[in-house]
């Protein structure tokens, strides 16, 4: 049985280190602020400058001026910190993220991914996507394994326009979690019941063991 | 010592002047910063051939609240330069699309951290720097770039602004401004980087020095017109079920 939405998250957050200072992306990534950390101490950063925040703001308790970059309410406990958008640019430019959890339409063998414009768009949804990409020090990216149409969106090169390249360390998907080596995917995690024939035909480059 | 009021009567006044051509920096990210009312006054002043500087074009969210979108429906926007040209989802549409692809608007997409870092630099009187975001990439093409201490870099210039428009929590007349969490945004360094600075005010403007001077975020002389927003409906004040 593929993983759910909040077991990705769990299995990925598994992969943080104590201390790390995380940085989620739009969309799926935001489900790991709601994942059981244990004792490991792990400090959130959002782009509009938010640092130290919380879970979602229970409803009725939400703050009109408290948002994470995907526009949630969330709370910030004590110890949290506000700072301006240059400042917050200049803590992922400066190799402050430890790691940068992204959702993306494609991913490839070679470390390279593509989350900011779909084929045929003239306009593109950047945000903040390119600075934490180049920057963050771990570009982990948690998505879908295949399209709508069934078609793999881990491929051997990118078909649409990248965000980075050769930055990728690890993604995750419902069917498993695996490190790009440059030439293909390995496997790090399969979930439970997927087998390797079945992501060989979901995967549209080489998978290794 | 005199010192004059940077109070004006409404946001028609806030907005009095702004010229045909002008590059205006639009605060905001999500809700918080965004200065709504201020955005509404320009539609109604009807100034055109704008320069659109923002982190979003805006939409397709309803009920929508004034936006750079609504601008561009109105005919007054040349160009915008946002780190969101596009919705998210291929079925996301935003009101300025049509524009954009018809080609009656430009625009350029721009990464979030180069957009903050190029307002950031034309108000820190630094006319360019480099920066690995985009490097590799299609915005990248045909540009500038330079390898230094072995990273690719590429070249972004400043991005001055003639006009900020800006919507903050507290100001004192002399036009010190605070804003509340992540209100904060792209606020100070739009500030930094624009001549003409026009603020909407959530609370009751406040008499000088009642904001005390370790608790400033842009300082007075920055700033040169304020305006309280009064109590809604007689101007916008977004509720959390909007952005649902």
């Amino acid at each position: 049985m593929p993983w759910s939405r909040p077991e990705m998250a769990e299995r990925l957050a598994r992969e943080f280190q104590d201390g790390w200072i995380v940085n989620l992306g739009v969309g799926m990534p935001t489900l790991i602020a709601d994942v059981d950390l244990g004792g490991k101490e792990i400090v959130f950063h959002a782009e509009n400058g938010v640092i130290g925040f919380g879970p979602v703001a229970p409803e009725g308790q939400e703050d009109i001026h408290l948002v994470d970059a995907s526009r949630r309410y969330i709370t910030l406990p004590p110890g949290g910190a506000i700072v301006h958008h240059a400042d917050s640019f200049a803590l992922i430019r400066s190799g402050r993220i430890d790691v940068t959890v992204l959702g993306s339409y494609e991913a490839a063998a070679n470390r390279d991914f593509a989350n900011w414009k779909v084929k045929g768009a003239k306009g593109g949804v950047i945000g903040g996507a390119m600075d934490l990409a180049a920057c963050a020090k771990n570009v982990f990216l948690m998505m879908e394994h295949r399209t709508r149409d069934g078609a793999p969106r881990l491929l051997a090169q990118c078909a649409l326009p990248v965000t980075a390249r050769g930055v990728v360390k690890l993604v995750i998907t419902e069917l498993g979690l695996f490190e790009p080596t440059g030439t293909a995917f390995r496997v790090r995690d399969l979930a439970p019941g997927v087998t390797m024939d079945e992501l060989r035909a979901a995967t549209a480059a080489p998978v290794t063991e | 010592m005199a010192r004059r009021s940077k109070i004006v009567a409404d946001f028609d006044a806030a907005v009095q002047g702004i010229e045909d051509g002008s590059t205006i920096a639009f605060g905001g990210f999500a809700l918080p910063g965004s200065p709504f009312n201020l955005i509404a006054a320009l539609l109604r002043q009807g100034a055109k051939r704008l320069v659109c500087v923002g982190n979003t074009t805006g939409g397709p969210r309803k009920p929508r609240n004034p936006d750079i979108g609504m601008l561009v429906e109105n005919g007054q926007v040349a160009k915008v330069i946002c780190s969101f040209t596009a919705g998210s989802r291929a079925s996301d549409v935003l009101p300025f699309t049509p524009y954009y692809e018809r080609g009656e608007v430009d625009a350029e997409t721009v990464p979030q951290g180069t957009l903050a870092e190029r307002l950031r630099a034309a108000g820190a009187g630094i006319p360019a720097f480099y920066t690995p975001a985009g490097v590799g990439t299609e915005i990248a093409e045909g540009r500038e770039t330079r390898v230094i201490n072995g990273r690719e870099y590429l070249l972004e210039y400043a991005l001055p602004c003639d006009v900020a428009l800006l919507r903050a929590y507290q100001a004192d007349e002399a036009g010190n401004l605070r804003f509340r969490r992540a209100q904060r945004n792209f606020g100070p360094i739009m500030a930094m980087a624009a001549k003409l600075v026009i603020v909407e005010v959530e609370e009751p403007i406040l008499p000088v020095g009642a904001i005390d001077p370790d608790d400033v975020h842009t300082p007075g002389i920055l700033v040169h017109r304020l305006v309280h927003i009064p109590p809604a409906p007689a101007a916008i004040w977004p509720t959390l079920k909007e952005t649902r």
